[in-house]
């Protein structure tokens, strides 16, 4: 039975109905979209069950014929698009509950829920496709979604701007993508994901193709040097921000380039940029984590670091390594966004010099987002230990020691800046008036959930360590390494938050500090050089437009109305006038006619 | 008898007065008046030349009835037509009526 089609359908009828109907719906509208995401999480276990039974994938029917190729409407069921699926499904379910709590009194209420289940649709689609064009459409459609929520609160210019933002940047990545899919189109003829076994073609071509594949998924996956929207789309709802960051949008490049794996390892060039491009993603956003204060964007530059620690793992050869990651990072960034989700919604600020001891006031709140810091810390036997570990001993086997490195070092940053976070927000004294409670319970029940699945999705990932290990003696040796880094950054960033112990004074490190707090002037880079010569461009166009085009135009327009208005001096409307012409005409012809 | 050419000559200076009348009166009536001149210098030639052509069954004459009757039931038409104006503009001079005109 063939159901796996069907998972994305739900929520995009949740979508239709809550666009259609939602000022009618008014709350029901969440319980529209919860329910559709419930029956797709049915169905992603049912196709999941499916597998284990021998169902594959299939196709629908045939869409088109390019010179006898065709392109189906097909659907891929494997390993990979199954845990997908079940990220999607069930991390958005408990995202979707959380929102009913977050925005219960938002003006824009179903409007939230629609655009929410859009996205959910668009990316289980985007997990099912089995071939790039399919893929490419909503792949878009999470594009398209990731504006709209993003700029979710289109009244603040600065929520506009973020979107837009978001938008442009991750089409920067697209435009590069469909290049890419082209090329390989033109290089070795198939759209297929099941053909990138087996193509053949000019190794430089195909090359090519996969690192323009891979730009797509840098503009989607928010990687160096397309990385600069993800901060900004901490605009939004926090919620919306959970799913951006664990399932739908960010995740969606880390799946391309698994799923395109097969045409990566195959061009080694290729595959060095994704780990290079990761490793400079994972340390550069790790560093900048460190130094800023505000809750949400430490964690949105975490993302950016551990989605860098991701293609990482992919790089060095790692498909099971940075799919695992893939996996226990939606867990616990999922539930990390939902706490600070809470505590925003609890204090009402996101500057975390201004929070401190909320730990005593939402306990719940507080003992998950210990949890989730854990996990992203790489404490062991929390999740994000197992697959971080997963990396580093791939970036190891596999003789990468720079890259080896870089990881182990942003597990440092990510334990330390991790260990900030919870230091400055949770424990200490508070450094602000503050009138925080325990959010309700539609928000906390999400929290608890994920906090348990933060804990422990790591050991489903543990089986196949136990063989890693057997295969590879360094494992032991790589688990003490990364368990002493996590907790040296942990200890690091207790004497310096909590003991208060000034190791380096700040003043003898202000040009590091400056570079970081200002992001090592990326924006401002890019501000400079590619911003303000396309604003002066369109200003210089819209000056020729005015000028020269329009001038054109009008200078026609003047030219027919002089010369008119001289004819126009014949128009009298004075009868005597015409009958004088009349009358001068007639003679003038009577005496050309009789020759006189 | 009176020779032809008199007939014409007359007829003729009528016609000219009717068109200087025509094109250079601003007045409407006066217009209307002129026209009246142009057709009866018509008129004299038809008479004229049914006499002196000596058309049997006064072919001439009775045109000239003819163009007497169309030019009363012009003269009716154009006089409603200028006291509709008037009423409408109070103005009985070419120049005033300048609603086309931009």
């Amino acid at each position: 039975m063939n159901i796996a089609h069907y998972i994305p359908l739900f929520p995009f009828l949740a979508f239709v109905i809550n666009i259609f109907m939602g000022r009618r719906l008014k709350v029901a509208s969440a319980y529209v979209s919860i329910a559709a995401c419930v029956l797709a999480f049915i169905f992603s276990l049912l196709v999941f069950q499916g597998f284990s039974a021998g169902q594959g994938s299939y196709s629908l029917g045939t869409w088109l014929v390019i010179n006898g190729k065709s392109l189906n409407f097909g659907v891929i069921v494997d390993p990979l698009t199954i845990m997908m699926l079940l990220i999607v499904t069930f991390i958005g379910c408990f995202i979707l509950i959380y929102s009913i709590g977050y925005m219960h009194d938002d003006p824009r209420f179903s409007r939230y829920f629609a655009y929410i289940s859009l996205f959910m649709s668009s990316m289980l689609g985007l997990v099912l496709a089995d071939n790039f064009i399919l893929l490419l459409i909503f792949w878009e459609g999470v594009g398209l979604c990731s504006y709209l929520l993003i700029a979710f609160w289109y009244e603040r210019p600065a929520a506009a701007a973020a979107g837009l933002k978001a938008f442009i940047t991750t089409r920067i990545g697209d435009t590069g993508f469909l290049v890419g899919i082209l090329i390989l189109f033109f290089a070795c003829g198939t759209f297929h994901f099941t053909d990138l076994k087996s193509v053949t073609g000019p190794e430089s071509l195909l090359t090519l193709a996969a690192i323009l594949i891979f730009t797509g998924a840098m503009g989607k996956s928010a990687q160096f040097p397309l990385h600069v929207w993800l901060p900004d789309a901490m605009e939004g709802p926090t919620a919306v921000s959970a799913l951006i960051h664990a399932a739908t949008m960010v995740a969606a490049g880390v799946y391309l380039v698994a799923r395109c794996f097969p045409l990566f390892s195959a061009h080694p060039m290729a595959l060095q940029t994704v780990a290079v491009i990761g490793g400079i993603s994972a340390l550069m956003a790790a560093t900048i984590a460190t130094v800023n204060n505000d809750i949400k964007r430490v964690l949105a530059y975490s993302t950016i670091s551990q989605l860098g620690l991701m293609m990482l793992g992919l790089g060095v050869g790692g498909l099971s390594a940075g799919t695992f990651h893939l996996m226990t990072h939606a867990f616990f960034k999922a539930l990390l966004f939902l706490c600070a989700g809470s505590v925003i919604h609890a204090v009402g600020t996101q500057d975390i010099q201004k929070m401190g001891g909320l730990l005593s006031k939402m306990k719940i709140t507080g003992a998950t987002f210990c949890i989730g810091t854990l996990a992203l810390a790489g404490v062991p036997p929390f999740a994000g230990f197992w697959s971080k570990d997963e990396i580093l001993l791939t970036a190891w086997n596999n003789h990468h020691p720079i890259l080896f490195v870089v990881a182990l070092l942003t597990s440092f940053l990510t334990a330390f800046y991790m260990a900030r976070l919870i230091f400055l927000v949770l424990f200490g004294s508070a450094r602000s008036q503050l009138h925080a409670h325990e959010s309700p319970l539609t928000m906390t029940i999400p929290l608890m959930v994920l906090s348990v699945f933060a804990a422990f999705a790591g050991f489903i990932g543990a089986p196949i360590k136990e063989v890693g290990m057997e295969a590879h003696g360094g494992s032991f040796l790589i688990m003490a390494i990364s368990t002493v880094v996590s907790l040296t950054g942990l200890g690091l960033a207790y004497l310096l938050y909590i003991r208060r112990i000034v190791l380096i004074p700040v003043s003898s490190v202000s040009g590091l500090h400056n570079l970081l707090v200002n992001k090592y002037y990326i924006d401002e880079i890019y501000d400079y050089v590619l911003i303000k010569p396309c604003l002066r461009l369109c200003q210089g166009s819209f000056v020729f437009d005015a000028k020269i085009v329009d001038g054109l135009v009008n200078a026609m327009a003047s030219i027919t109305q002089f010369f008119s208005g001289l004819l126009r001096k014949t128009q009298t409307g004075l009868i005597q006038n015409y009958l004088f012409v009349q009358i001068l005409s007639l003679v003038l012809l009577l005496i050309w006619l009789l020759k006189i | 008898m009176i020779p032809l050419v008199y007939f014409i000559f007359l007829s003729a200076f009528l016609f000219c007065v009717g068109i200087y009348g025509a094109l250079t009166r601003r007045n409407v009536i006066g217009i209307l008046v002129s026209i009246e001149l142009i057709l009866n210098a018509a008129n004299i030639n038809l008479v004229a030349f049914n006499k002196y052509l000596g058309t049997p069954d006064g072919m001439g004459q009775v045109f000239s009835l003819f163009v007497i009757a169309i030019a009363a039931a012009a003269s009716v038409v154009g006089l409603i037509l200028i006291i509709a104006i008037y009423r409408d503009r109070k103005a009985l001079f070419t120049d005033g009526f300048t609603l086309m005109k931009e």
